[in-house]
């Protein structure tokens, strides 16, 4: 799961943009709780995925994300006392008390996994989309060891994924038995020292060790930038107001209280348009 | 005017026993290309790791003298402040680059040293034409290929034009062409900016005849400094080993002076009236037949395709067989699909299409040999009778990791072949990596040897010098199936690139591939010459 550069909207936008569209998208997902909101931003996330010719790998990364969601979903009601309605008697144990669980903390439980799940997707859209050496050009003029030491920590991950494909490999050509899997793993974790011993070798011939603070950049707003800036804006200005404002409310406890009129549905389709508007203008995508 | 100085250095790894450098005391002059030789282990690297002020401040270590570079000291002035001056090249690239695309990668050194953004954007654009690396300015570094990702380090060492560069065995992963390029490129380099060169490389055929100078070590010495004609001299009489093929001809024909590469070998055979007109057949009757079906094949290749999933061709129904004890060596540019081939037979990979006939296990040494190796000590990677056969029973209580790269390249092969019968077949993937010729002679004595027990051998490699000292038959791959197939000393004498130095020299007289052939060729010639008195 990593940058590469595609001809999309998304990828032609200035990471600050990209990054600040993604963080709205995640924001929007955080500000609130209205089940056909956070629908609505998830399909947004995954909207903006296929536009910028990232499905598969957006697919790839749900088969972790929606086991995560469903634990995350599972555990709500397990532990949550809450809620009127129960829908299975479970016993009654002497310290924690009646297991029974709940119409209500199931379906905030719900919530929360599909929260966990849009906020989960949001990061790997993020990953996908936006250039990290971009970003740790923006971020080395504020703190440029912190910056370089993070981004060169993501760079780590598929050069181990190669080697431990090399190893497994490797290990493949043994006839006999086969070695078990925590051996190799072990054995690309003896070989990642080496490896940033390595990189931090290069870093220090590269003059990393006497960086000066990199100069500002000056390069001229594209179409992408500003219809991303502003869609990231609108989406900010979407989760700012949907808690303040008392947009689409939701009360889980004690009994289970929600709406879906029209100021939800517009807002749903609001988080949409505005999030997958700037895709629809494809001048200019390809570097 | 002095580019680097190094006066008195001695220099001790931590927990090493011996020093790495004893005594060394050296000055480079502004504008030469120097190659720097020497046995694996003789101090090469840690030399370059001196000059670029990783040793001592990244390495530790007992360190004593001074190494003066550009003027600093590199007692005050760290890797990051002489990288203002010095580029620095290491021998896997993987581990060299940094960044997520090449642009950035290339600009990162110049970002460091705090050049305004259009000095850096200038910078990366003139790097990369250099190095003709402009197509690659937006690729990302992690789908490059080998050859292009050296490349691209190499380009990283030279943004913001240093005004010495050093290099740690550029061309170990690089195919003959590549490699040549290479060295060139860093002739005209040295020749249009002025850049001084430090090149350190077991191939010495390959960079002699770019070289100013040539500094020998030996044992963490300098054994010898001087032009390369000085060098080789010294060679001859002090480290055969290190002597190149045109030397090692010349020598063994009672010719001199040796020469520093094709051209001037050929100038002096001209002059003696030794060249003659004979050259090689063409390849034509070297074309691989279409389809082999030999009986009793130890490992065939019928019709195999490996196409890979959104992306390229890697074999295009390469067809070829290798019948039980035959020695091939499998040859061709980078991505020619050698590795792919190899990977088939063993079934690392399956092909899209054709089948390949083993008739039965086919063992397979990767180009790591280190990936083969997990366990704590050697005695639990083989059995000890494996090991004592591999010549390894004494280091069994050794850690994997303490073993010198031939050892380690031993025991790794040792893994794969297993216990019991020998396999039917056993392939190689590029095993000369960074073997100095002392190595590559032991690994040509133990291919033979299998092959003697009936094992057919396919090795993958560049090296068209190892592949005329074990091979019987040459396959040279290209675009995903062969394009030549014959006798060694069919293929390897026709070629510019797939040729060794002693073809080259020779014009494929002969046939002779390595220098004791050539050597008879050039004093047959010498005794028709001459007139009987």
């Amino acid at each position: 799961m990593t940058y590469r550069r595609r001809p999309s909207p998304l990828h032609a936008a200035r990471a600050a943009v990209g990054g600040a569209y993604c963080l709205a998208l995640g924001a929007v997902a955080l500000s609130t709780e209205h089940p056909l909101v956070l629908a609505a931003a998830l399909a947004a996330v995954v909207g903006s995925a296929l536009l910028a010719g990232l499905g598969l790998e957006l697919a790839r990364l749900a088969r972790f994300a929606i086991p995560f969601a469903l634990v995350v979903a599972l555990i709500n009601p397990l532990v949550t006392r809450e809620g009127l309605t129960v829908i299975v008697r479970g016993p009654d144990l002497p310290w924690p008390g009646p297991l029974d669980i709940t119409l209500e903390a199931t379906a905030y439980g719900g919530v929360l996994g599909l929260r966990a799940l849009v906020v989960f997707l949001t990061f790997g859209l993020y990953a996908l989309a936006v250039d990290p050496d971009e970003v740790l050009r923006i971020f080395r003029r504020i703190s440029f060891r912190s910056a370089l030491t993070a981004t060169i920590a993501t760079r780590m991950v598929p050069v181990l994924a190669r080697d431990a494909r090399r190893l497994a490999d490797a290990q493949r050509c043994r006839p006999g038995a086969q070695v078990p899997r925590l051996a190799v793993v072990r054995a690309v974790a003896t070989g990642a020292l080496d490896r940033a011993v390595d990189v931090a070798a290069t870093l220090e011939v590269r003059g990393y060790g006497a960086a000066r603070r990199p100069p500002r950049g000056r390069r001229p707003w594209s179409r992408h930038d500003l219809a991303f800036a502003a869609s990231a804006a609108a989406l900010v200005a979407i989760a700012v107001a949907t808690p303040l404002g008392g947009l689409a409310p939701f009360a889980p406890y004690p009994r289970l209280e929600t709406a879906a009129g029209v100021g939800e549905w517009s807002l749903a389709g609001a988080i949409l348009v505005c999030a997958l508007l700037p895709f629809s203008d494809r001048r200019g995508i390809v570097r | 005017m002095s580019i680097l100085a190094l006066h008195a250095v001695t220099y001790r790894y931590p927990r090493a026993q011996e020093p790495a450098l004893r005594d060394v005391s050296l000055q480079l002059d502004e504008g030469e290309l120097v190659v720097v030789a020497g046995a694996s282990g003789s101090g090469k690297s840690t030399l370059l790791r001196a000059a670029s002020g990783l040793v001592p401040h990244f390495h530790g270590g007992e360190f004593a003298g001074n190494v003066v570079v550009d003027g600093m000291d590199t007692r005050e002035h760290g890797p990051g402040l002489l990288a203002a001056s010095v580029g620095s090249l290491f021998q896997d690239p993987e581990s060299q680059v940094v960044m997520g695309t090449v642009r950035a990668e290339l600009a990162f050194p110049i970002e460091n040293r705090g050049w305004p953004a259009a000095a850096t954007a200038r910078g990366v654009e003139e790097v990369a034409l250099a190095l003709g690396i402009g197509a690659l300015l937006d690729r990302p570094t992690s789908e490059l290929s080998g050859g292009e990702l050296q490349r691209v380090a190499l380009a990283a060492s030279l943004a913001g034009r240093p005004r010495i560069v050093l290099l740690d065995e550029p061309t170990s992963q690089l195919d003959p062409v590549a490699g040549d390029e290479l060295v060139w490129l860093l002739r005209r380099l040295n020749e249009e900016w002025g850049t001084t060169v430090v090149l350190a490389d077991h191939r010495l055929e390959r960079c002699l005849g770019a070289a100013d100078r040539v500094v020998a070590m030996r044992g963490g010495e300098i054994a010898c400094d001087g032009p390369p004609r000085t060098f080789l001299e010294w060679a001859a009489s002090e480290e055969p080993a290190l002597q190149t093929p045109g030397a090692r001809l010349f020598a063994r024909a009672g010719l001199l002076p040796p020469p520093s590469g094709v051209k001037e070998a050929r100038a002096t055979l001209r002059a003696h009236g030794l060249l003659g007109d004979e050259r090689a057949d063409p390849v034509s009757s070297l074309e691989p037949k279409r389809r082999r079906r030999e009986k009793g094949a130890a490992l065939r290749f019928d019709r195999v395709w490996k196409e890979w999933r959104g992306g390229g061709v890697a074999l295009r129904a390469a067809s070829f067989a290798v019948a039980p004890g035959e020695r091939v060596a499998l040859m061709g540019r980078n991505g020619a699909g050698k590795s792919t081939l190899l990977r088939c037979a063993a079934g690392l990979d399956k092909p899209t299409r054709g089948r390949v006939h083993a008739a039965g296990r086919v063992a397979l040494l990767l180009q790591h040999p280190g990936d083969y190796l997990i366990a704590e000590r050697v005695g639990d990677e083989a059995p000890a009778a494996a090991l004592e056969a591999a010549g390894l029973g004494e280091l069994s209580e050794r850690h994997p990791a303490d073993l010198s790269g031939g050892e380690r390249q031993r025991l790794a092969l040792t893994i794969v072949l297993g216990p019991g019968e020998p396999p039917a077949a056993i392939c190689l993937d590029e095993p000369t990596r960074g073997m100095d010729r002392a190595l590559k002679g032991e690994l040509a004595t133990l291919l033979r040897r299998l092959a003697e027990q009936g094992s057919a051998v396919l090795v993958a490699t560049h090296d068209p010098e190892f592949a005329a000292s074990f091979a019987q038959r040459v396959v040279l791959m290209g675009d995903g199936l062969p394009v030549a197939d014959g006798p060694t000393a069919e293929v390897l004498c026709g070629g510019w690139y797939f040729a060794t130095e002693t073809a080259r020299i020779l014009g494929g007289a002969g046939r002779a591939l390595l220098p004791e052939d050539g050597a008879e060729v050039v004093r047959r010639r010498m005794t028709i010459e001459v007139p009987a008195p």
